[in-house]
């Protein structure tokens, strides 16, 4: 009931646009190309001897190509991998009046603040929710200077 | 060989002629197509979060279902009710004459509040009071969820359509302040079904540690009040009715107990969450005066009214969180500030009265998962 939740999206391809995903293959078709290329201006080099440069060029296009056709590739599906309503874990506490015993566990459907529940094990008296809330662990905070 | 050499020659030469166009080509097409391109980059960011904006409205509505059958054992399939409850719109009302608005408003919401209640107890016959209201603050988050992805999804295609640059440009700006809110509502819901303290409830959360241990009595509709001694005053410390998901009617609790006392109040002091800027730590406690009460305005004017009638005083002390911790589980940052509200409202009670004087102390807010 109260344990961490997460549902996640169950279509991830028709999430993704046909037109992102032809311009990203494309780019990654046409940088392969590049690379071959520039592949065999390196390869002639070794033959005749002729510039590089036309080599480095090709080679830097290809490898760019490649990078970024990845890079979006990967990040629209770790966008969709994103889709998930996360539930954080809540805790009860419930404490003794009486001798001061304090529990704390998992929150339960029904408890609410000041809801009498069982009896404590030490001096029988009934004991009470005194706090329900969530902890969140925050993450490392941007420091401004304001 | 030969093939390779000729390679070798197209890229000495004709690279940097392929480069020179296509630099001209992009260059060209940015000056007449620019403004298209960032209307596609617009449109698909807005396309992206429509995505999951609908995913979150599909987990809300699954959820609502979800609790209704686990809680309400319906003999039919909820399915259907959901959807229709999911549609429902309220009317404002007509303003142009804006005397009486106030009371006009109020009875739609209270029409609508009896329709909404009805509606539950129908869908889920074997819940209780308790339950009845916490259901009907799901379906209301889930409602909200499915009207926010429904205005988003009208600018999207309106846009589309259009291809206005203006239309998608207003939609793309306030989209993270909308994301930001739907998620908020997303993580409401479990809270909601649960029946766990939501932020919003901090105010009720400090009027029940007050009034725990005395004696409560029903002073308004779904509100309760407990008259608790304090160093030689008499404080009437008001509260919606919980543990249910409510809200009460703080303005009309007020009012009664004002009129009750022939409007011998000494001051008023309201309790309340309020919305934290950025920068501003989660459960900081800021003091002030006025009606510290949101919603539509109608519980403030009779409070402000009532106040007037008798010259009465009113101080607010508010703690600060964010939309999202506002509707989400209490934290324990808002939690552990009640305690510390709880001594400024005290010493606001030493500081503004003397001995012999009644006060009123209210706690507003959304009082699920909070007795008194």
């Amino acid at each position: 009931m109260n344990e961490m939740t997460e549902t996640s999206a169950s279509t991830t391809t028709s999430r993704i646009s046909s037109f992102v995903i032809l311009v990203v293959f494309i780019t990654l078709a046409l940088s392969l190309v590049a690379l071959i290329f520039a592949a065999a201006i390196v390869g002639g080099y070794f033959n005749t001897g002729n510039d590089l440069t036309g080599a480095y060029v090709l080679l830097a296009l290809g490898l760019l190509g490649v990078a970024v056709s990845t890079y979006v590739l990967v990040e629209t599906r770790r966008r969709l991998s994103k889709l998930k309503i996360v539930v954080p874990p809540v805790t009860t506490t419930i404490e003794c009046r009486k001798c001061g015993v304090k529990n704390v566990r998992e929150f339960q459907r029904g408890d609410y603040v000041f809801k009498e529940t069982e009896p404590c094990q030490k001096c029988n008296e009934k004991m009470l929710i005194t706090a329900i809330y969530r902890e969140v662990k925050e993450k490392e905070k941007e420091r401004f200077p304001f | 060989m030969g093939a390779q050499s000729k390679l070798a020659q197209f890229g000495d030469t004709s690279i940097t002629w392929i480069l020179n166009i296509l630099f001209y080509v992009i260059f060209i097409v940015f000056i007449f197509y620019g403004q298209r391109i960032q209307m596609y980059v617009m449109l698909r960011e807005v396309e992206v979060s429509l995505y999951k904006l609908k995913f979150i409205k599909e987990e809300g509505r699954k959820i609502a279902v979800e609790t209704i059958k686990e809680i309400g054992k319906p003999q039919a399939d909820p399915t259907d009710r959901v959807d229709r409850f999911l549609e429902y719109f309220t009317i404002g009302p007509q303003n142009l004459d804006p005397a009486g608005v106030v009371w006009k408003l109020e009875h739609i919401l209270d029409v609508r509040d009896t329709r909404f209640k009805d509606e539950v107890k129908s869908m889920a016959p074997a819940s209780d009071e308790t339950q009845v209201n916490n259901l009907e603050n799901t379906l209301e988050a889930a409602s909200a969820l499915n009207f926010i992805y429904k205005v988003i999804r009208h600018y999207y295609l309106l846009g589309k359509k259009t291809l206005s640059l203006y239309v998608i440009m207003q939609i793309q700006m306030i989209l993270p302040l909308v994301m930001r809110e739907a998620e908020a509502y997303a993580s409401a819901l479990k809270a909601f079904a649960y029946g766990q303290p939501i932020g919003d409830g901090a105010g009720a959360l400090v009027a029940a540690k007050l009034m725990h241990g005395q004696e409560t009595r029903k002073i308004a509709k779904d509100c309760v009040v407990a008259t608790v001694p304090y160093e030689g005053r008499t404080a009437f410390v008001i509260k919606a009715e919980g543990p249910g998901g409510n809200v009460g009617k703080p303005g009309d609790a007020i009012k009664a107990v004002i009129e009750e006392n022939e409007g011998k109040i000494a001051t008023v002091v309201m309790i309340d969450a309020a919305l934290k800027l950025e920068g501003e730590a989660l459960g900081e406690i800021a003091e002030g005066v006025g009606a510290a009460i949101g919603g539509p305005g109608v519980d403030q004017y009779k409070i402000e009214d009532s106040l007037l009638k008798y010259h009465i005083s009113i101080n607010a002390v508010v703690i600060k969180e964010d939309i999202g911790d506002a509707v989400s589980p209490l934290r324990k940052e808002v939690f552990d500030a009640t305690d510390k509200v709880l001594e400024r409202v005290k010493q606001v009670v030493l500081e503004k009265t003397k001995e012999g004087d009644k006060v009123i102390i209210a706690g507003v807010g959304n009082t699920i998962g909070i007795g008194q």
